[in-house]
């Protein structure tokens, strides 16, 4: 492994549902992100943009939407599909294209306008998309099976409703710090009990909305960034993009069923794991390195499921780490100091990339009222419908 | 004039009454069992590829886990938006001989007060929704001990 590649520039659109095209917010985050680094538009010599799909051709092709919005000026130009690992995959080719020697600069966007309520596949008859079959033969919407592992967790680790609380407390308490948040107010734990059931036993407030928003990375060279005046630039040491290995046997969005172990015994821990372990072996670190993690809550219950995916603590310790305090700000591992979903709400291709701008800021240790102490070492979790792993690991 | 009866998606369950099963595949290699079926190409991958038959289901497994749906899904899932939504259960179940586990709505009045992970259940037809000219089948899952 290298060094690794340079982040020279973090930037967002605040999130929030405001109404407007994905363009808009991938362009305003992506003209922050070069702000912060110091660089023009016209500096750098490719885009990689993280896809949406909201009918038609997806994501009206993210990349050169973003590279038209900005002004055409000859870049390279990809853009990436991965589901929730959009972002990290967007990452990683622009990583892939330094690393290789075709480009010494990278503008890396994702923006989203999502839809209100649910998810939901595109219209049509299509009976042979798996992500069609489990909304019409089952109405199985994302939070059912947020719901189905939250209550997996109850009855194989004993965690109650109470501790899922817990996690919408802690992270609504660092998105108030968080001036890009969706949602920057407290919330106690009687007020997530008092929230309308959705899934049982997920309530409203366990359930990351739906968001508008944007973020953008400027990514470089080692040798750039010198060149460029950053000596000691945060620096992209991992990312992970590793698909599930057979048979799997969590049942995962969006399936109806579990691979069958007759015929091969289960690989060794779960899906979400081994995105984890993969990315901690590119990078040389351990879970005892890190500084902070940035995990998708989808739900507040699958946030503990991520403490013993990462290796915070053993399996069915998630809940007992939460109570500690270990995971809140000013604790031993912090989890989502940004806020995490709980307070961004979920902007599908901008939201893996939104994590790696959290770390940056983290790392440099501008994160203002929620900096974690000397953070030196972060890491990004998420995973995309489909078998799509995403995790990076980001050190200074 | 009488609905026809027919499956929401074709050849995933079959059978009446007490024959009612959820159809699998089997690949003749390796012994990979399949929900819902695969019928191109066994998907293990350290099998060579073997010819895949259609193959029962265990008609009994146990709760893996279990939720429900308290707001109305979107389509293309089927209600009418005429009538006060109704919140069903939803059942992952663990089948022992397939070793496999296989999602599934609950039998309507079942609700998850009636269920804990553990519990037996078994499989039986039931009906998706119905339309001018026909009932769309499904399968559910009713709790062995529960009385519907």
């Amino acid at each position: 492994m290298t060094d690794g590649v340079a982040v020279l520039g973090a930037g967002m659109h605040p999130w929030g549902k405001w109404g407007r095209g994905f363009t808009e917010y991938g362009a305003v985050a992506a003209r922050a992100a070069l702000a912060d680094a110091g660089l023009t538009w016209g500096e750098v010599g490719s885009i990689v943009g993280a896809v949406t799909v909201r009918g038609g051709y997806p994501g009206y092709v993210a990349g050169a939407s973003f590279a038209k919005a900005l002004g055409w000026q000859g870049a390279r130009v990809a853009s990436v599909y991965a589901a929730c690992a959009s972002g990290a995959q967007a990452v990683d080719t622009a990583r892939a294209q330094i690393l290789a020697g075709l480009a010494d600069v990278v503008l890396v966007v994702g923006g989203d306008a999502a839809p209100k309520g649910f998810f939901r596949p595109v219209g049509g008859d299509r009976p042979d998309d798996p992500d069609w079959l489990r909304f019409r033969v089952l109405g199985a919407t994302n939070p059912t099976y947020f719901g189905l592992y939250a209550r997996r967790r109850m009855a194989v680790h004993g965690d109650t409703a109470e501790d899922f609380a817990l996690v919408k407390v802690k992270n609504s308490a660092a998105g108030a710090l968080n001036p890009n948040a969706r949602y920057r107010r407290r919330v106690g734990a009687e007020e997530v009990a008092a929230s309308a059931m959705v899934a049982d036993p997920l309530r409203l407030l366990d359930i990351c909305a739906t968001s508008d928003g944007g973020a953008a990375l400027v990514l470089s060279s080692m040798e750039f960034a010198r060149r460029h005046g950053v000596a000691d630039p945060v620096r992209i040491r991992a990312v992970s993009t590793v698909t599930p290995r057979y048979p799997s046997t969590v049942l995962d969005l969006p399936d109806i069923a579990t691979d069958s172990t007759v015929a091969a015994e289960p690989p060794d821990g779960s899906f979400r794991a081994s995105i984890a372990r993969a990315a901690y072996e590119e990078a040389g670190v351990g879970p005892e390195d890190l500084s902070l993690a940035e995990v998708y809550d989808l739900s507040t219950a699958l946030e503990l499921q991520w403490y013993e995916d990462l290796g915070l603590c053993a399996e069915g310790e998630g809940a007992k780490l939460l109570r500690e305090g270990a995971t809140a700000l000013g604790g031993r591992i912090p989890v989502n100091a940004s806020g995490g979903l709980a307070s961004f709400g979920e902007a599908v291709p901008a939201q893996a990339i939104a994590q790696v701008c959290e770390l940056t800021w983290q790392l440099r240790g501008q994160a203002g009222g929620r900096q974690v102490e000397g953070a030196r070492v972060g890491i990004t979790a998420n995973q995309g419908l489909f078998g799509h792993g995403s995790s990076v690991i980001a050190v200074r | 004039m009488a609905r026809s009866r027919r499956p929401a998606v074709d050849e995933w369950f079959a059978g009446e009454g007490a024959r009612f099963r959820l159809l699998g595949t089997r690949c003749a290699a390796c012994a990979a069992v399949f929900f819902p079926r695969e019928d191109t190409h066994c998907r293990n991958p350290a099998c060579p590829g073997g010819e895949l038959t259609e193959v029962p289901l265990s008609p009994r497994g146990r709760v893996w886990s279990y939720t429900d749906s308290r707001y109305r899904p979107p389509s293309p899932y089927v209600s009418d938006p005429e009538l006060p939504w109704e919140p069903y259960a939803l059942i992952a179940v663990e089948l022992a001989a397939e070793r496999i586990v296989v999602l599934g709505q609950a039998v309507p009045g079942v609700t998850v007060a009636d269920l804990a992970v553990g519990m037996e259940v078994e499989v039986v037809a039931g009906v998706l929704y119905e339309d001018t000219g026909t009932t769309w089948l499904t399968w559910h899952w009713r709790p062995t001990e529960v009385a519907v």
